[in-house]
């Protein structure tokens, strides 16, 4: 196996684990709050309907965290493994937050998981509701945690690259768990599995609707997923906007290819719809567009708050713009050069102890230290992204994203003002929205991860240079394994979830 | 002691009486198996830590890696 396929093999791989976790993950997040407000309701009111209700969710909850649970533990096998530059690269910045994850949130929620599920009958009704809220909680936390290791590969601060051990050091453990690439992250995403949880609830009760069983139990959960849906996908809206700020200040390749914007321009607008033109190449003439709806002004309000703000296109981004202060690829290419040069004269120099060179090269590194990655680029055009995938992936999300506030808007309405079981395509709807929510959360990841390539760390290490697989094993097969054992996994949540749904609230657990 | 006695009872009366949850537990020991056992074992036994013996070494590796002039 050559390098360039087994870099391009981990990368799948590693696609494929986060893909499939990615499944699990948000409907944790999303359903624990849906089930914490519902028990709430029976706690508050002592009405037993209530008590079913939650036990029902409760139960798929369950299905959906003991089969997602430890997916992402391959992941850290990945880093270890098909990772070892990057996993060493990035020292404790990565290692501290997966830490306290893995101790903290994850050690909470596994605690107060098992009150939640054998406690009904054993602790008070009180203590069982703070355990049930204590588990949402808790699986947030994990998410905290992940995301703030992810936002510092997005943004990297807080930290020192150290020449001697080829580590980054902490400098500041706030400045990395408040950067705020990874609260916005934080938000948008845990927002996200809030609106997959919602989408989940109503779709099921929809089903129960349409099929006229357990009305009361339906309708109760479609006020309880409609409302929560409601409030969280106008969040997520807030939340996503914030995103895309800090893309457009930290990552604006990323936020150029999301646009299809190939030239920058002042009071930019943002492609409400759009066919990229495939034949585009990057410095010619040809539109960018076979057709679009643009909504004028808007991406340079999102991006910098400024109706007049110039916003970069790929063209000023690869090939510099001065009159925006905007320094070409090539400049910073020459820039990553001497940094890695000063790296490797600074290993030279501690070969051979001569510590007055190794301070005057470590000087020269950190002076360019944060062009470093670039170093690795022979050609300006090598920083694009795949510009389709972003595109597409973005706007697919944004497009899905509206959809869903009108549905929770429509759902609750029918359910508060009219008879909502007559409106058959709204459950219908509601029924099938459930596979786009997934749909839209892995569009977002696709946007986040694909958007930003060709790094592994923002502007620090390109993944072609993140990739060092150690192990003696084809990854190849170890990536047809996991497509099955994970293919396995969902098949097998998806039989016993509509299995139990199809047994209903009182059918027992 | 006796809080002891009640959580050992507490978490030995729960699982004796899970329905729904003895397949969930099957599915995840199995799937820890698999993960734990066979991809940890075959797959991914190989990293940093296992190839080199100290920090040096693996800092010279991976400083190796970054500064290789490109064939």
């Amino acid at each position: 196996m050559n390098e360039l396929a087994s870099v391009d093999w981990s990368r799948a791989q590693f696609a494929l684990t986060a893909i499939y976790h990615f499944l699990f993950v948000p409907l944790t997040l999303g359903l624990s709050f849906i089930i914490a407000i519902m028990e709430t309701i029976y706690v508050a009111t002592n009405d037993h309907a209530w008590k079913k209700i939650t036990q029902f969710w409760m139960g798929l909850f369950a299905i959906n965290f003991a089969i997602g649970v430890a997916t992402g533990l391959i992941m850290e096998f990945e880093f270890g493994t098909n990772w070892a530059n990057y996993a060493w690269f990035v020292g404790d910045i990565f290692g501290a937050p997966l830490a306290i994850e893995g101790i903290l949130a994850f050690f909470m929620e596994s605690t107060f998981f098992a009150v939640m599920f054998f406690g009904w009958n054993k602790v008070g009704p009180k203590f069982h509701l703070l355990s049930t809220w204590l588990v949402a909680v808790g699986s947030n936390l994990s998410a905290f945690w992940i995301l703030v290791a992810n936002g510092w590969m997005q943004y990297p601060i807080g930290m020192h690259f150290n020449p001697a051990s080829a580590r980054n050091e902490m400098e500041n453990f706030f400045d990395v768990v408040f950067s705020p690439v990874a609260i916005a992250k934080f938000l948008h995403t845990v927002s996200s599995g809030y609106v997959i949880g919602a989408l989940f609830v109503i779709g099921i009760s929809a089903w129960f609707l349409l099929k006229n069983r357990e009305v009361l139990f339906a309708k109760r959960s479609l006020v309880v997923g409609a409302s929560f849906g409601l409030l969280t996908s106008l969040f997520l809206t807030i939340s996503g906007d914030e995103s895309a700020y800090q893309v457009a200040q930290h990552q604006p390749v990323k936020l150029a290819a999301m646009e299809g914007l190939y030239k920058g321009e002042s009071r930019a607008g943002i492609i409400a719809f759009g066919i990229l033109n495939p034949d585009k190449r990057l410095g010619d003439d040809a539109h960018e567009f076979l057709g679009d709806i643009e909504l004028p002004y808007m991406l340079s309000l999102l991006g910098y708050r400024n109706v007049d703000a110039f916003v970069g296109g790929l063209e000023d981004l690869v090939y510099g713009n001065a009159a925006h202060g905007l320094p070409s690829a090539q400049e910073r290419i020459d820039s990553g050069k001497i940094a890695l040069k000063a790296l490797s004269d600074f290993r030279a120099a501690k070969a051979q102890n001569d510590t007055e060179a190794m301070k005057t090269h470590e000087a020269i590194l950190q002076a360019h230290m944060k062009d470093f990655g670039y170093g690795y680029f022979e050609k300006p055009e090598q920083i694009v992204p795949p510009i389709a995938l972003s595109f597409y992936s973005f706007h697919i999300m944004v497009s899905l994203g509206m959809w869903f506030i009108v549905l929770f808007a429509l759902m609750l309405f029918f359910t508060l003002k009219r008879d909502v079981q007559t409106q058959k395509p709204l459950l219908y709807a509601a029924l099938w929205s459930i596979p786009l929510g997934y749909i839209a959360a892995e569009a977002g990841w696709i946007v986040a991860e694909v958007g930003r390539q060709p790094w592994a760390i923002q502007d620090l290490m390109p993944t072609h240079m993140a990739a060092t697989h150690l192990g003696s094993g084809n990854i190849a097969l170890s990536f047809s394994l996991f497509a099955l054992l994970f293919t396995a996994l969902l098949i097998a949540e998806i039989k016993i979830m509509l299995k139990q749904i199809a047994i209903g609230p009182n059918g027992g657990h | 002691m006796r809080l002891l006695l009640w959580v050992f009872h507490f978490y030995k009366d729960g699982f004796m009486h899970l329905s729904l949850g003895k397949t969930l537990w099957k599915i995840l020991f199995v799937k820890l198996l698999i993960m734990v056992v066979v991809f940890k074992l075959f797959f991914f036994s190989t990293t940093l830590n296992t190839r080199f013996s100290n920090d040096d070494e693996r800092s010279d590796f991976v400083l190796e890696n970054l500064t290789k002039e490109k064939k």
